[in-house]
């Protein structure tokens, strides 16, 4: 029992569950999927599907961060990435291609790659801090994607392209199985080679790792690249999902949140030891807060106090030292109702 | 010897920038003299400090301005977009103080902090004109603010609700940016329109004017009370209601007949989908308010006197007219 309530994820997994049971008891209807022409609807399938933009950020931001890092570009990122697929599709005369939405998704994301390698360049090779070289293209990025809509928000009429984000593969949403590819992809990548254990020692201690022959560049530089080749997949389905690109509001805030879901899942901000597992149930609480603000139907106003609210308790809960003082504390009136004879010095 | 070398560089650079000072001046001038003949009156300078590109509305607007101010109507037209940071928007007044422009036109980002920078242009005689939104500042220090009522164009959406919906009907609202004068305004007014009517408004949240927001707020109303349990959508601009299709149709209704839908704007894509019967009836916020500006601003120089409210009249659509007005639409 100890073994559990010690492990890591269980507050942020302890808390992923009590929202949803909030939710179930405030409206039962939360929990209602229903199956319609084969495909599942319902509050939890709309919770997988809209949290795939924040889910591929907040990935990419989890190993930036391990790296000692942050990037802040990722919502400008998604601006820019959105506004090239768009712009290509609606200028190819033939938005029902299915090629030419491919192409479009494919430079789109090799667009965001090229940007993920200048935040690289930047803090790997040049050694500017991450949060000065990222800012760049954070606050440039959104101006370069306006440049490219033209200051306007571009519409197309693309079935393929609506796919990404409101398609159904079989059962459940595509957008679901994309964030789910990517879950497995960086984990596969991170946990079963070396990488990860790399990625962590560079986190841990740079000069270290350095001494023990650790190729910090490299590794820092992938962490950027990964995480801008994320945030262009994120633009692509954000674009998708409401079939235009609004290079305003792409992405807006979205570093925030991911950096948030990274802190809910447990990995320090710190750098070094990350926890994969944990940014996704970090996602999956703060894409769940969202709904339950429109379940309880708390009002406008108040929904961002709600939201604080509900994160200030569930990071209070996760800090040791909070979690030390509750144990100390039930474990010395428990002491007192069994022996309160005799006095012992607490350890 | 070295210092004699650095004082004949100093002096001329000095010299340099002298001489490119006067041709920058002699040059306008010659300009000047050269718009003056054409037009047969006097070039207006002209700052405008726009909010920034927030949106689509805005890039209507920004294209209007910089269309009634152009050359050929005898203006010269300074432009800054502010990208919604107040005091850079500020910055940008106090710059076209310092130039010394003829006139000023704002489309504030913020309502209060103007009184310093307002007075600063009256003590330097420049005139000031607001545009779109308004401030909190005394009147005295603007010569007029010309825009669009808002209240209204809620009252225009909610009279054709309370005249359509005569059986009971349940309405959620996707309201825009939360404490923005637009949404408070629409929301008023359309509150005030259906107020005795058989519409009970049985959820209401921000979708911040975009179309993500509409999209996901609309898909939570969709599992919270199900497409059986909404018959009417109330957009406060077109853009959530772009959104709110979206969502209406993975969930399998139609949108436009099992759920109806109203909003305000009458943006390209919103007229496109009310030609396309998504949407039910469309109250216009006009961002062609340039000649009406370009109109107050020749006013204001000439030394007459305006009125302190302007107000461009909206239009509102249904169906019908939607598509008879898609072929010229401007924005």
């Amino acid at each position: 029992m100890t073994g559990i309530l010690r492990h890591r994820l269980f507050w942020p997994s302890a808390a992923l569950v009590l929202l949803i049971v909030v939710n179930s008891v405030a409206r039962p209807k939360f929990l209602t999927t229903t199956m319609r022409d084969g495909q599942l609807y319902g509050a939890l399938v709309d919770v997988l599907r809209g949290s795939a933009p924040l889910m591929l950020v907040a990935l990419g931001m989890t190993i930036v961060i391990a790296t000692r890092g942050i990037d802040l570009s990722v919502g400008a990122i998604m601006a820019v990435s959105g506004a090239v697929a768009l712009t290509i599709i609606d200028g190819s005369g033939d938005p029902e291609n299915v090629g030419t939405v491919l192409v479009a998704v494919l430079v789109a994301v090799l667009v965001a790659l090229v940007l993920g390698v200048w935040n690289g360049f930047l803090v790997s090779v040049l050694g500017i801090q991450p949060i000065i070289a990222t800012l760049v293209l954070m606050l440039a990025g959104r101006g370069v994607a306006l440049l490219i809509t033209g200051g306007f928000i571009t519409t197309v009429n693309s079935a393929p392209f609506a796919y990404i984000a409101s398609g159904y593969l079989t059962l459940l949403p595509f957008a679901f199985f994309v964030s789910v590819a990517a879950i497995v992809a960086i984990a596969l990548v991170e946990r079963r080679t070396a990488l990860g254990v790399l990625t962590e020692a560079v986190g841990v201690n740079p000069e270290a790792s350095r001494l023990a022959g650790v190729r910090r560049r490299g590794i820092v530089w992938g962490a950027y690249v990964v995480s801008g080749v994320l945030a262009g997949l994120a633009g692509v389905i954000y674009a998708s999902n409401i079939k235009a690109a609004d290079a305003n509001a792409a992405g807006l805030f979205i570093e925030l949140y991911a950096i948030l879901a990274v802190v809910l899942g447990g990995t320090s901000l710190n750098g070094g030891k990350f926890s994969i597992a944990g940014t996704v149930i970090g996602v999956l609480i703060i894409q769940t807060l969202e709904s339950t603000i429109l379940f309880l139907g708390v009002p406008s106003a108040e929904s961002p106090v709600f939201f604080a609210f509900v994160v200030v308790a569930v990071v209070v809960i996760q800090s040791p030292r909070v979690r030390g003082a509750l144990r100390s504390l039930t474990a010395s009136r428990r002491r007192d109702v069994a022996e309160p004879t005799t006095a012992e010095v607490a350890p | 010897m070295r210092k004699r070398l650095l004082t004949g560089i100093a002096l001329a650079g000095a010299m340099a920038l002298a001489v490119t000072g006067c041709s920058t001046d002699s040059g306008g001038g010659d300009g000047d003299a050269g718009a003056g003949g054409g037009g047969g009156g006097d070039v207006i300078t002209v700052g405008f400090a726009q909010t920034g590109s927030e949106s689509g509305w805005r890039s209507a607007n920004t294209e209007s301005m910089k269309e009634a101010f152009s050359e050929e109507n005898g203006f010269e037209l300074v432009f800054n977009a502010a990208d919604n940071d107040p005091a850079a928007q500020i910055q940008a007044v106090r710059s076209f103080i310092n130039q010394g422009v003829d006139a000023i036109v704002i489309a504030p980002i913020v309502e209060d902090g103007w009184e310093d920078v307002l007075q600063e242009a009256k003590d330097a005689e420049i005139p000031v004109i607001l545009e779109d939104r308004t401030v909190t500042a005394s009147e005295d220090l603007y010569e007029t603010w010309v825009g669009l009522d808002f209240t209204k164009e809620g009252e225009m959406a909610g009279q054709w609700a309370a005249e359509t919906f005569t059986e009971p009907t349940k309405m959620v609202v996707l309201e825009g940016t939360t404490g923005s004068a637009p949404a408070n305004d629409r929301a008023e007014g359309f509150d005030s329109a259906i107020e005795g009517t058989p519409i009970e408004k049985i959820d209401s949240q921000t979708g911040d004017f975009t179309r993500d927001g509409g999209k996901s707020v609309m898909e939570g109303f969709l599992s919270k009370y199900g497409a059986d349990g909404i018959d009417l959508v109330y957009a406060h601009n077109d853009d959530m209601a772009l959104g709110a299709i979206d969502a209406i149709e993975a969930a399998g209704a139609v949108p436009g007949e099992d759920i109806k839908i109203v909003s305000v704007d009458a943006v390209r894509d919103g007229m496109q989908a009310l030609a396309d019967g998504k949407i039910n009836y469309i109250v216009e916020c006009n961002p062609l308010l340039g000649e009406k500006a370009a109109e107050l601003v020749k006013a204001v120089v000439a030394g007459e006197t305006v009125e302190k409210r302007t107000i461009v009249e909206d239009q509102a659509f249904d169906q019908a007219a939607a598509e008879e007005a898609l072929p010229d639409r401007k924005y």
